[in-house]
């Protein structure tokens, strides 16, 4: 990797904006008017950095950042939120941030690797120590409310690892185009979560049997500033909450959630869409029906029942709730564009995943899917992680190559080599990833 | 910094200068146009040409459109485009979530409005009353779908030598 200089353009331009345009740029503008460039070298330095040429020089006053270099300020962003800088920010109110595939390398997604769907704005003062989780609704014998301090000092400490996917990971592909954040490839990751069952305290709490469906609350709010708003507040039915692996998190990757990941407490659901897994816990409601909440009903997170033509209108009683994300898989090395030598063996990596399935076979094809070569593929760590796979390649001549890569579920599903089944919202594409090769 | 040569050549120096020259143009149309739609909101009933200088004169400021952060008919801040209708959008859609929201998204018109129906039912959307149909205008016009098929190619590729 080749030393890149970094200068904080922006705290230059803070201090003293007309000497940072001398610095930068060289411009000198009219000490008079503050217009202008004094000497052409200013206005070509500030052209070939924004990539063309500036229209209206002489009109530019002195010291003012051209706006395309605010465009730089998505890095400052990106670090405040502890994120790696080659994160792709897709919406930064509310933030929606996506990792390119080549860095979601790691076997445990590390912090500043994992994608951000807020829905709201984030809380932004947490005091741990008052922090509580109130547990009602229809089908609870009687609320109960804990402190964190309670859950972790009643409850059995457990961690796995857990993939959350977005619903709408892939939504950018979609004919016609689906409504949404357009996430690409990037919004999946497998941390490893520290917490307690939530069918440990359920049992505690005491839920009856008419109990059908779990509701979370959270403690962000809604992007209109009402604060009587709820942002979101989805659920899971009964069976699914009260899996082994349904947690109530205070940890991930060993250390406290960070808070754009719901700080100081998570209900994380491994294997549905990544939208059950309510951040900044509050309050869970055992409900005796389908939970109700925001972004349960309508297109959200639903898709129709049966399959549709692509963009026919769907009838809100033809939409079905999303449960288990489908089989999938990412190419997590090389990074798509890599150029080799013939005769070279091109060592591919990558993860694959099923929901609350397993994958039993991973295959990789370097001509369209004509034909397809089997990849090693390890078990998971524990149920519901995604799981390693690795394979290497050769290729027989020169030229443009595409890898595509197709898991497999352990029903026997694989992945489409095209954009399944269209749905309003653009959820569930599950298409093989691919990435270019160049063979020279 | 301090070496004075010119880093574009002067061909690029020149299509600069056509361009900046095109866009001067353009600027006056833009103006031609602003005085057109400003005069008939002024005098319905039409006027004389006799007093239409004037009204240029007097009722259209000077727009500067570095001072308004407008860079190849892109607002930068935002990223809308700019074109009739722009202002009401930034006005009336960058009040709870960013512009990136708006600008990620394409629909067609009758998507749009399903789009913002939606969000008045549901996210506490104003009624846009009149501003509506133009606003509607605008992001059928400039955020319309593009025709992707089943699969699209790989683009955006960008090339690197793969380490041994
Ligand atoms: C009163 C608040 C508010 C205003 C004003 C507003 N929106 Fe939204 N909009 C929302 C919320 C909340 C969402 C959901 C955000 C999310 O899920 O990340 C949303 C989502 C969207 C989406 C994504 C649609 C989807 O299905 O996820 C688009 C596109 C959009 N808005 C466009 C607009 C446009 C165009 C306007 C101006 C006419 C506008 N918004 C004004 C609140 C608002």
């Amino acid at each position: 990797m080749k030393e890149k200089k970094t200068v904080n353009i922006h705290r230059l331009y803070a201090e003293d904006p007309i000497e940072a345009d001398r610095l930068l740029f060289g411009r000198e503008s009219d000490p008079v008017s503050r217009r202008g460039f004094l000497r052409r070298t200013g206005l070509s330095a500030m052209a070939a950095v924004l990539g063309g040429p500036i229209v209206f020089a002489e009109h530019m006053p002195g010291g003012l950042l051209p706006a395309l270099l605010l465009q730089d300020g998505n890095e400052e962003a990106l670090k405040k939120l502890g994120k790696h800088t080659g994160l792709t920010i897709l919406n930064d109110k509310p933030w929606n941030i996506e990792t390119p595939a080549h860095l979601l390398d790691d076997e445990v997604t590390p912090a500043d690797r994992m994608f951000l769907r807020n829905n709201g704005l984030m809380p932004t003062s947490i005091d741990p120590a008052t922090w509580t989780l109130t547990i009602d609704g229809e089908a609870v014998t009687k609320p109960v409310s804990f402190t964190l301090a309670e859950l972790k000092q009643k409850f059995t400490h457990h961690s796995y690892r857990l993939v959350l996917e977005c619903g709408g990971n892939g939504r950018a592909e979609f004919d016609p185009p689906a409504k949404g954040n357009q996430w690409t490839v990037g919004a999946v990751q497998c941390a490893e979560w520290t917490g307690v069952r939530l069918k440990d305290v359920l049992n505690a709490v005491g839920v009856k049997s008419n109990a059908v469906y779990i509701g979370y609350y959270g403690g962000d709010t809604h992007l209109s500033g009402d604060p009587d708003k709820v942002v979101i507040s989805r659920g899971v039915p009964m069976a699914k909450a009260l899996e082994d692996e349904t947690l109530l998190a205070f940890a991930m990757n060993g250390k406290d959630i960070p808070l754009a990941h719901g700080h100081p407490l998570r209900l994380v659901v491994g294997g549905w869409p990544a939208s059950a897994s309510g951040k900044w816990l509050k309050r869970i409601a055992i409900r005796d029906r389908v939970h109700d909440g925001p972004k349960m009903t309508g297109d959200s997170y639903r898709v129709p029942c049966k399959p549709v033509e692509p963009g026919e209108k769907v009838p809100d009683e033809g939409m079905c709730i999303i449960e288990s994300m489908p089989v999938k898989s990412v190419i997590t090395s090389p990074k798509s564009g890599a150029i080799l030598d013939k005769g070279r063996t091109l060592e591919l990596r990558g993860h694959a995943w099923a929901g609350d399935l397993s994958v039993k076979r991973m295959e990789v094809s370097i001509d369209f899917g004509a034909s397809w070569q089997a990849a090693d593929l390890k078990p998971a760590h524990n149920r519901l992680a995604w799981q390693r796979w690795t394979a290497n390649v050769k290729f027989p001549e020169t030229g443009y190559y595409e890898v595509w890569a197709r898991a497999t579920d352990s029903s026997g599903r694989s992945q489409p080599m095209v954009v399944p089944g269209w749905n309003p919202k653009g959820y569930l594409n599950n298409a093989t990833h691919r990435i270019a090769v160049r063979v020279r | 910094m301090s070496d004075d040569k010119p880093i574009i050549s002067p061909e690029q120096r020149a299509a600069y200068d056509r361009v900046n020259t095109m866009l001067n143009r353009l600027t006056l149309v833009a103006v031609g146009i602003v005085v057109v739609v400003v005069t008939l909101m002024f005098f319905p009933q039409g006027l004389d040409l006799g007093t239409a200088d004037q009204v240029a004169a007097t009722e259209v400021p000077e727009v500067d459109p570095l001072e308004e952060g407008i860079v190849d008919g892109i607002h930068v801040e935002t990223g809308f485009v700019v074109d009739e209708g722009w202002e009401l959008v930034r006005a009336n859609c960058t009040a709870c979530h960013s512009s990136k929201l708006v600008t990620q998204n394409r629909a067609d018109r009758a998507g749009w409005e399903s789009m913002i129906r939606w969000m008045q039912e549901t996210q506490k959307l104003w009624d846009l009353g009149e501003n509506e149909p133009i606003i509607l205008d605008y992001l059928a016009k400039h955020y319309a779908p593009q025709r992707k098929g089943r699969r699209a190619r790989l683009t955006h590729i960008e090339w690197y030598e793969l380490e041994p």
